[in-house]
């Protein structure tokens, strides 16, 4: 058995003694569920999210929506009654980076898509008032504006070395399928494929 | 079946876990000083640093070492009772979802009584009914309020539900067709076919119709438009058709507004009224029929006068 006295004389012992200790924990809890079925596998039908889609994602959080907003129905009665079905892993797996959130001044929206129709959020993001008196939602008016996503062709490949699996075709395609939106239709986009593929039962 | 993807994995947990558990307890032990006898003092440590710093090699505190054992005995008992170790299941069998499946079970158990006894009755009934109409309102205030407001008197686009004039039909039926099915109303942009200035003629007309301030000229002229155009939903006399959700035009009530401005938007550019199927998000639970049921009652409830 090694002395305290050599690990406290020996700099690059204790360093590497240290990092094995602290290391467990993350070896045990985080390193396996790379290799988990249920956090790996797709929800039937789930598909990366199309360039307009990803661009809606990008302006949501940079608008910091995910400061108020969760995006994860925990299995807790109380939420699956109010949201649906609670999240399961699978629900992610394209999501990169995630936007689980940690904080609920508004409600989650990992349920959202479908819930209400683009006229709805159209007004809602407008000014939240228009539709809901009581809400405490900052307006986004600035959103009505033409969309300017150039980068989104280097995103998608890049999301591709991570296994998204976007075909050349999509890739080519994608400044086209954003040409003459505005932020406020990408971020719908975005908002209405939330939850689509939620498990039912 | 394991959830890993090898069989790998659930080996890996376990000996990392042990391994750490075990090498800790053994560490603690051939490290622990002896305990001091009374009057012993603590030898000191052969080490001296600049120059004339010593220190002794003071037992830890017995109360300390006991705390550090305890979490080694707890960490021991919590993997055999809960999840923790690869596959093994714990000897609860207790499982996040497993808890969750249990706390649906027993509020359905509380609930179904309540909810047995309203499903009994028709949608009229249960509609006068207090105590169905507070879960009712409970329901609205979760489900439909963030489009039809709190009080379920709408907004620009999104129907007022109290005031008895309907799209589709306010009876029973209806009302849980549109819950369960959602509804799509659609108006189609005619400005392109019509043109702007006999767009301005009919939106006179579809003023008259209510009896609107409007120009009585431009009316006269739109008149025709407005059967060649518009007829065919709103019917000749304007007065609207449930069946494809087609607005009644000669009543006071505007689902986008009624001034003139906001009529020509709304021939130019057409509407697109969307009501979500919002049966399908009344959760998950079997109590999803029941709360449809109040639910339906209750905005059935919301246009009869008492």
């Amino acid at each position: 058995m090694i002395s305290h006295e050599t690990i406290e004389k020996n700099l690059g012992l204790l360093i590497v003694l240290t990092i094995l200790v602290v290391s467990v924990g993350g070896l045990v809890q985080i390193v396996p569920l790379f290799f988990q079925t249920s956090t790996t596998t797709p929800v039937a039908g789930l598909k990366p999210y199309t360039a307009l889609q990803l661009s809606g994602r990008d302006i949501y959080i940079r608008e910091g929506c995910v400061g108020c907003h969760s995006q994860m129905v925990r299995p807790f009665r109380a939420e699956t009654e109010r949201y649906g079905h609670y999240s399961v892993a699978g629900e992610y797996v394209y999501d990169r980076p995630f936007l689980w959130g940690s904080k609920r001044t508004g409600p989650d929206l990992q349920r959202v898509g479908g819930r209400y129709s683009d006229a709805w959020h159209m007004a809602h993001l407008n000014n939240p008032r228009d539709v809901v008196p009581e809400s405490n939602m900052p307006a986004y008016p600035w959103l009505d504006r033409p969309l300017d996503d150039a980068s989104i062709q280097a995103k998608m490949r890049a999301l591709n070395t991570v296994g998204h699996g976007y075909t050349e075709q999509e890739i080519s395609e994608a400044p086209a399928a954003l040409a003459g939106k505005t932020e406020l239709e990408a971020v719908i986009a975005f908002l209405q494929s939330l939850g689509i593929h939620a498990p039912k039962t | 079946m394991s959830d890993f993807t090898s069989g790998f994995w659930p080996l890996y947990i376990s000996l990392i876990t042990a391994v750490s558990i075990i090498g800790t307890w053994i560490f603690l032990r051939s490290h622990t000083t002896r305990k001091l006898a009374p009057g012993e003092k603590a030898e000191l440590i052969q080490h001296t640093w600049d120059g004339d710093l010593q220190d002794f090699d003071n037992p830890l505190p017995r109360w300390w070492l006991g705390l550090f054992y305890g979490t080694m005995i707890f960490s021991v008992g919590y993997l055999i009772l809960w999840p923790g170790m690869g596959n093994f299941e714990g000897v609860l069998g207790w499982s996040s979802r497993g808890e969750y499946e249990a706390e649906v079970k027993a509020a359905e158990a509380k609930f179904q009584p309540v909810y047995a006894g309203f499903m009994k009755q028709d949608i009229v009934t249960v509609a006068a009914n207090p105590e169905a109409r507070a879960i009712g309102k409970n329901l609205f205030l979760t489900y439909c309020s963030q489009c039809h407001g709190s009080d379920a008197a709408g907004a620009t686009g999104f129907p007022n539900l109290t005031d008895g004039d309907w799209l589709y039909g306010g009876d029973p039926a209806t009302i849980q067709a549109t819950l369960t099915n959602g509804r799509g109303g659609v108006m189609p942009a005619l400005g392109a076919a019509i043109g702007p200035e006999k767009t301005k003629d009919v939106a006179n007309y579809v003023m008259s119709l209510s009896g609107r301030k409007h120009d009585a000229t431009r009316a006269a002229s739109g008149q025709a438009v407005f059967a060649e155009n518009c007829a065919a939903c709103h019917t000749p006399a304007g007065t609207g058709m449930q069946a494809l959700g087609a607005p009644n035009l000669t009543d006071k009530i505007w689902l986008y507004g009624g001034s003139e401005a906001t009529i020509i938007e709304t021939i130019t550019k057409g509407r697109n009224g969307v009501m979500p199927a919002i049966a399908q998000t009344l959760g998950t639970t079997s109590n999803k029929d029941a709360k449809l049921h109040l639910l339906t009652a209750y905005v059935y409830g919301l246009s009869q006068k008492q």
